[in-house]
């Protein structure tokens, strides 16, 4: 499992990397960009996903210590609270694409060339420097939309865990799907966190 | 699953040499210190550092991340085997981005 793991670094650690170095070249349109980014949302997602991991790892100790209705008990809170992430995440997506901040046709930069038209304490952005914050999106629904696809795989296996679970299989000393289930889990966890400061957090220009 | 039930030569799973079973107390403390640090990284971000304002924010994230895998995933218990690999996969990732990023600072930008 950790040999899979560490292909999964290299995985996002690419869209990352692409991450560091276009933030370094159109900084302005990135603050801009992640200005329009809930804290509220996003924070309320990171500490729901620390929950979820929380009651994985709970899990592994259920059926450490082989208590069957307590397994499946974590099971069910990990994956409800998987859930809920993924609802707010579709909410946020969908905020997106009701103020044209999707990357494509559909985008419109005016916000960011004359925010103050919008009400938007920002600073004004030279049009080139505004389609850049295209850029900005397309990452942030790259790097959140690949990340959520994870969680949805995870979503599948710990139903499938669950039904396995009930039959018992995982209360008799054998713990390795569940541990290697929550190292997957855990791992996509570790993504989120560095997600959130990254695309959240850029610059919420402190005193403005 | 039932060849799983009774392997005291441990056969079927030797990473599992001393298999450690981590508390729930142990569990609820790092549950505690991640809802923490992550109000902190939040209020950190309100507050202008200047050019540690990243920094502070990746250093919190890095933080949060070797908590989670020294204990949620096990590996403060584990064996050196296994210790050597999550390592040596941080340590590859990094020496790839200072390869590319020394390309990159490296580059003319702008000048041809």
């Amino acid at each position: 499992m950790w040999l899979f793991l560490l292909t999964e670094i290299m995985f996002f650690g690419g869209m990352f990397l692409a991450y560091l170095l276009y933030r370094n070249w159109y900084y302005d349109a990135f603050v801009v960009g992640s200005n329009q980014l809930s804290i509220p949302l996003g924070g309320t997602n990171t500490a729901i996903l620390i929950t979820s991991g929380f009651f994985m790892a709970m899990a592994v100790w259920a059926s450490e210590v082989r208590k069957k209705g307590l397994l499946l008990l974590f099971l069910v809170l990990t994956t409800v609270f998987g859930f809920i992430f993924l609802g707010i995440k579709y909410v946020e997506y969908h905020e997106k694409w009701e103020k044209h901040h999707v990357p494509g046709f559909h985008f419109d930069v005016s916000e960011f060339v004359n925010p103050h038209a919008y009400g938007l304490k920002e600073k004004p952005l030279a049009p080139d420097m505004a389609q850049k914050t295209q850029i900005f999106f397309s990452l942030y629904f790259a790097l959140t939309g690949v990340h959520a696809l994870h969680m949805m795989i995870g979503i599948g296996v710990l139903f499938w865990l669950m039904w396995r679970a009930r039959r018992g299989d995982f209360t008799d000393g054998y713990v390795a799907p569940i541990e290697n289930f929550a190292l997957y889990w855990h791992f996509v966890d570790i993504v989120w966190l560095f997600l959130f400061p990254l695309l959240y957090l850029i610059n919420r220009h402190p005193g403005a | 699953m039932t060849q799983h039930h009774h392997d005291p030569a441990n056969v079927t799973n030797p990473e599992h040499a001393e298999h450690h079973v981590v508390p729930p107390s142990t569990y609820l403390m790092v549950f505690g210190t991640l809802l923490l640090f992550t109000g902190l990284t939040v209020v950190a971000a309100y507050i202008d550092l200047g050019i540690l304002n990243p920094v502070v924010a990746l250093g919190i994230a890095s933080f949060k991340a070797v908590v989670v895998i020294l204990f949620f995933m096990h590996v403060k218990y584990q064996s050196g085997l296994i210790k050597m690999t999550v390592g040596s996969g941080f340590f590859a990732f990094l020496i790839l981005t200072t390869l590319t990023l020394s390309d990159y600072i490296s580059r003319a930008w702008g000048l041809w």
